[in-house]
C-alpha cells in the first residue's frame, strides 16, 4: 500500500487498463483480508495501548534513492499517515512522534527552512482536507515549544489541534519543536508559577491584617512534575521504535519511557512498513509480562 | 504526497474500519465465536512458539561467535578502540542486581577490556546497598573534577587496574529531578526577587538551570557514551534523564547468561557507530 502511495509521489503514474484496475482491486481487497487476519491473530495477546515513533532515517533515503532530500521528508510523511492507520487497525490509540528535536535548529539554515515549509503544507494539507482525519476521528496534539517555530507553522499547528480537540478517537501527538529536558523543565516551570499563584491568592485573601504567612507547601513530587509534563492524560509508551537502526533515544519521552519497550528496527523510517509493525508488536507482546510486571511493582511502591 | 492520493488510500481502509464493532461493546459468546477464539489463540501461540524456536537458533549462533570473539579467532575483535567509550553505563533489571557474583565478574572483565568509569544502575538500588561500605568519593581528586562524580562513587582496583564505579538508582532518576526542581523553586520564593505577592523577576528556569541544580545537590554526573542493558528486555528502566539525552543503549541479555564476547562485540559495534556520530542526534537527517 505504502508502495503505491511512493510511486504516485516519485514516478509518471501510467494509465491504467481496466482489467489492470481490477486486478489491482482484487489484490488489495485481498491484502486487506490477509491482514485483518493477521491483526485478528496478533489481538489475541496483550496489544499496546501507546506507540511512540522516532522517525529516522528520511535522508538516506532519499540519498539511497538519488532523489532530492525534501521528497525524502515527504515519503516520511506518506509513511506516517500509513503507519497512523495500521495503528488504528490494530486498536493503538495513541502514536507520538517525534517530527523535530530542538536541537534541529542548529543545523544548516536552509534545510530547516525546507523543513518548516514541509511542516506548514502538510499541516494546512490535514486542515483542508478534513475528511482524512474525521474518517479515524483523529485528536492532534502539538507538543513542544510551540513558540520557537515560526508564526505560519506555529498558527496552523494551533489551528489544527483546536479543530481536533474534541475528536475521541486516535491520538496522535506530534512533538516538535521538542526535547524532553525541555519538557522537564517546562513542567517545573508550570509548577512553580501554579505555586506562585496559590501564594499569591493565600497572600491576597489575607485580609485581617494578618501578615500571609510563608505557604507551607509540601515538596514537589514525581506525581507533580508528571501533571504539567506535555503528555499529562496519555499513558506511558508501551514501545519505542527509533527506525534506521540507531540506538540512541536523541532526548526523546525520556521522563515516559522507564518501562517502555525500546526498539530499533533497522529500516529506514520511509521503509517502515505494516510488517515491521507487526514484528515490533509481537516483540513487545514477548516482553509484555516482564514489563508489565515491572509497571505493577512500581506503581505498589509508589 | 498527492492529497487525491491520500485520500484515496484512506477512502478505502477507512471503509473497512467503519464496520469494525467499538471494542467495548459485550457480545455474547456463541460456539462459533469460541472456536473463532480459540483458533485465533491457537495460531496466536503457534506464532509465538515458532519465533521463540527462531530466537533459540539465533541465540546459539550468537554464542557461538561469542565464543570464537572470546578465543581471539575473529580478528577484528581483538584490537578494540575504546578512546571513545570514556564513560560506560550498566542497567541491571532488579531481580538480578543482587546477582554480586556475576556484577564482579562484569566489572573484571570490563576492567580487562580497559574501561576506567563505569556506572552502574538498578532501579531498586541493590547495587548501591551493595556496595555502599565503600563509598566515601572517589580517591583521585583530579579524576573526580574532570568526571564530575558524585558521592556514588567509589574508586576500585578490580582485575587489571583501578576502576571508578559510580552506583545509582532509581531515586536519582525522578526523585532526583523532583528534588532539583524543589530546591530550583525554593531559590526563587526565598530569593530577593520575589516578596510575598510580588512578583519581581520573570519565572524562566531553563535546563541549564536543571542541569545545575542537579549537580548541586548530588544528582549529576557524566553522560554516559554507552548503557549497556542487562535484563529480559531492553527497557532503561528509569535511568537519570539528564544523563540519557544521546547515549547509545544496546541489550546484552540476561546477566546470568552474559557472556564476554557478547561485550566485546557490544564495544565494536559502538566504535562502528560513533564514526558517524559527531554532535547531538538530529532528527530527520542522512
Amino acid at each position: 500500500m505504502l508502495d503505491s502511495l511512493i510511486s504516485q509521489d516519485l514516478k509518471m503514474e501510467k494509465e491504467k487498463q481496466p482489467d489492470e484496475i481490477v486486478t489491482t482491486g482484487v489484490l488489495e481487497s485481498l491484502q486487506n483480508f490477509i491482514r485483518k487476519c493477521i491483526v485478528a491473530v496478533l489481538s489475541y495477546g496483550p496489544m499496546p495501548r501507546h506507540i511512540a515513533f522516532i522517525m529516522d532515517g528520511n535522508r538516506r533515503y532519499a540519498k539511497s534513492r538519488s532523489i532530492k532530500e525534501g521528497a525524502g521528508h515527504r515519503v516520511g510523511f506518506s509513511a506516517l499517515m500509513a503507519s497512523l492507520l495500521y495503528c488504528y487497525e490494530m486498536g493503538v490509540k495513541y502514536i507520538t512522534v517525534y517530527a523535530f528535536s530542538i536541537d534541529n535548529f542548529k543545523r544548516d539554515p536552509t534545510e530547516v527552512q525546507t523543513l518548516m515549509e514541509l511542516m506548514e503544507e502538510k499541516i494546512n494539507e490535514l486542515l483542508e482536507n478534513r475528511n482524512v482525519i474525521n474518517k479515524v476521528n483523529c485528536k492532534i496534539n502539538f507538543w513542544g515549544n510551540l513558540g520557537m517555530l515560526s508564526e505560519p507553522v506555529r498558527l496552523a499547528a494551533q489551528k489544527l489541534m483546536a479543530s481536533t480537540a474534541g475528536n475521541a478517537g486516535l491520538v496522535l501527538s506530534v512533538c516538535m519543536p521538542y526535547n524532553s529536558t525541555s519538557e522537564i523543565a517546562n513542567a517545573v516551570n508550570e509548577l512553580c508559577a501554579e505555586r506562585r499563584d496559590m501564594m499569591q491568592r493565600e497572600h491576597a485573601g489575607s485580609s485581617n491584617g494578618r501578615a500571609a504567612g510563608s505557604g507551607a507547601h509540601s515538596d514537589i513530587s514525581v506525581a507533580d512534575l508528571d501533571r504539567h509534563m506535555y503528555t499529562a492524560g496519555c499513558p506511558d509508551p508501551d514501545i519505542v521504535i527509533r527506525t534506521s537502526g540507531e540506538t540512541r533515544l536523541s532526548n526523546f519521552l525520556l521522563w515516559q519511557t522507564t518501562f517502555s519497550h525500546l526498539q530499533n528496527p533497522e529500516p529506514l523510517w520511509p521503509e517502515f512498513s505494516w510488517r515491521h509493525l507487526v514484528w515490533a508488536i509481537l516483540q513487545y507482546q514477548r516482553v509484555y509480562p516482564y514489563i508489565e510486571q515491572n509497571r505493577i511493582q512500581a506503581k505498589k511502591q509508589l | 504526497m498527492g492529497t487525491k492520493a491520500m485520500e484515496a488510500f484512506v477512502s478505502n481502509e477507512t471503509a473497512l474500519f467503519m464496520n469494525k464493532h467499538p471494542p467495548h461493546v459485550f457480545k455474547p459468546m456463541s460456539l462459533p465465536s469460541i472456536i473463532v477464539k480459540l483458533t485465533l489463540g491457537l495460531l496466536w501461540c503457534i506464532i509465538h512458539l515458532s519465533i521463540s524456536l527462531f530466537s533459540l537458533c539465533y541465540h546459539l549462533i550468537c554464542n557461538l561467535e561469542y565464543y570464537l570473539i572470546s578465543s581471539g579467532l575473529l580478528p577484528k575483535y581483538r584490537n578494540l578502540q575504546l578512546e571513545r567509550v570514556k564513560y560506560l553505563a550498566i542497567v541491571v533489571d532488579s531481580r538480578e542486581a543482587n546477582n554480586a557474583v556475576k556484577l564482579k565478574q562484569l566489572l573484571c572483565w570490563l576492567s580487562t577490556i580497559g574501561v576506567k568509569h563505569v556506572c552502574l544502575y538498578d532501579i531498586d538500588g541493590a547495587i548501591k546497598k551493595y556496595f555502599e561500605p565503600g563509598m566515601n568519593g572517589s580517591g583521585d581528586g583530579s579524576s573526580a573534577d574532570s568526571l564530575d562524580v558524585n558521592a556514588n562513587t567509589k574508586a576500585l582496583h578490580c582485575c587489571h587496574g583501578e576502576m571508578s564505579i559510580e552506583c545509582i538508582s532509581g531515586c536519582d532518576g525522578k526523585e532526583g529531578i523532583a528534588k532539583a526542581a524543589n530546591l530550583l523553586c525554593s531559590m526563587y520564593f526565598n530569593g530577593d526577587k520575589y516578596t510575598h505577592g510580588v512578583d519581581k523577576s520573570e519565572l524562566v528556569f531553563t535546563e541549564a538551570d536543571m542541569a545545575s541544580a542537579l549537580k548541586s545537590i548530588g544528582y549529576g554526573g557524566p553522560e554516559p557514551d554507552l548503557l549497556l542493558v542487562y535484563g529480559p528486555a531492553r527497557c532503561h528502566l528509569g535511568f537519570p534523564a539528564w544523563r540519557l539525552r544521546y547515549t547509545e543503549i544496546m541489550h546484552m541479555g540476561q546477566l546470568k547468561s552474559m557472556k564476554y564476547g557478547a561485550l566485546v562485540k557490544a564495544f565494536y559495534n559502538f566504535s562502528k557507530k560513533y564514526q558517524n556520530y559527531a554532535l547531538p542526534t538530529l532528527l530527520l537527517h542522512s
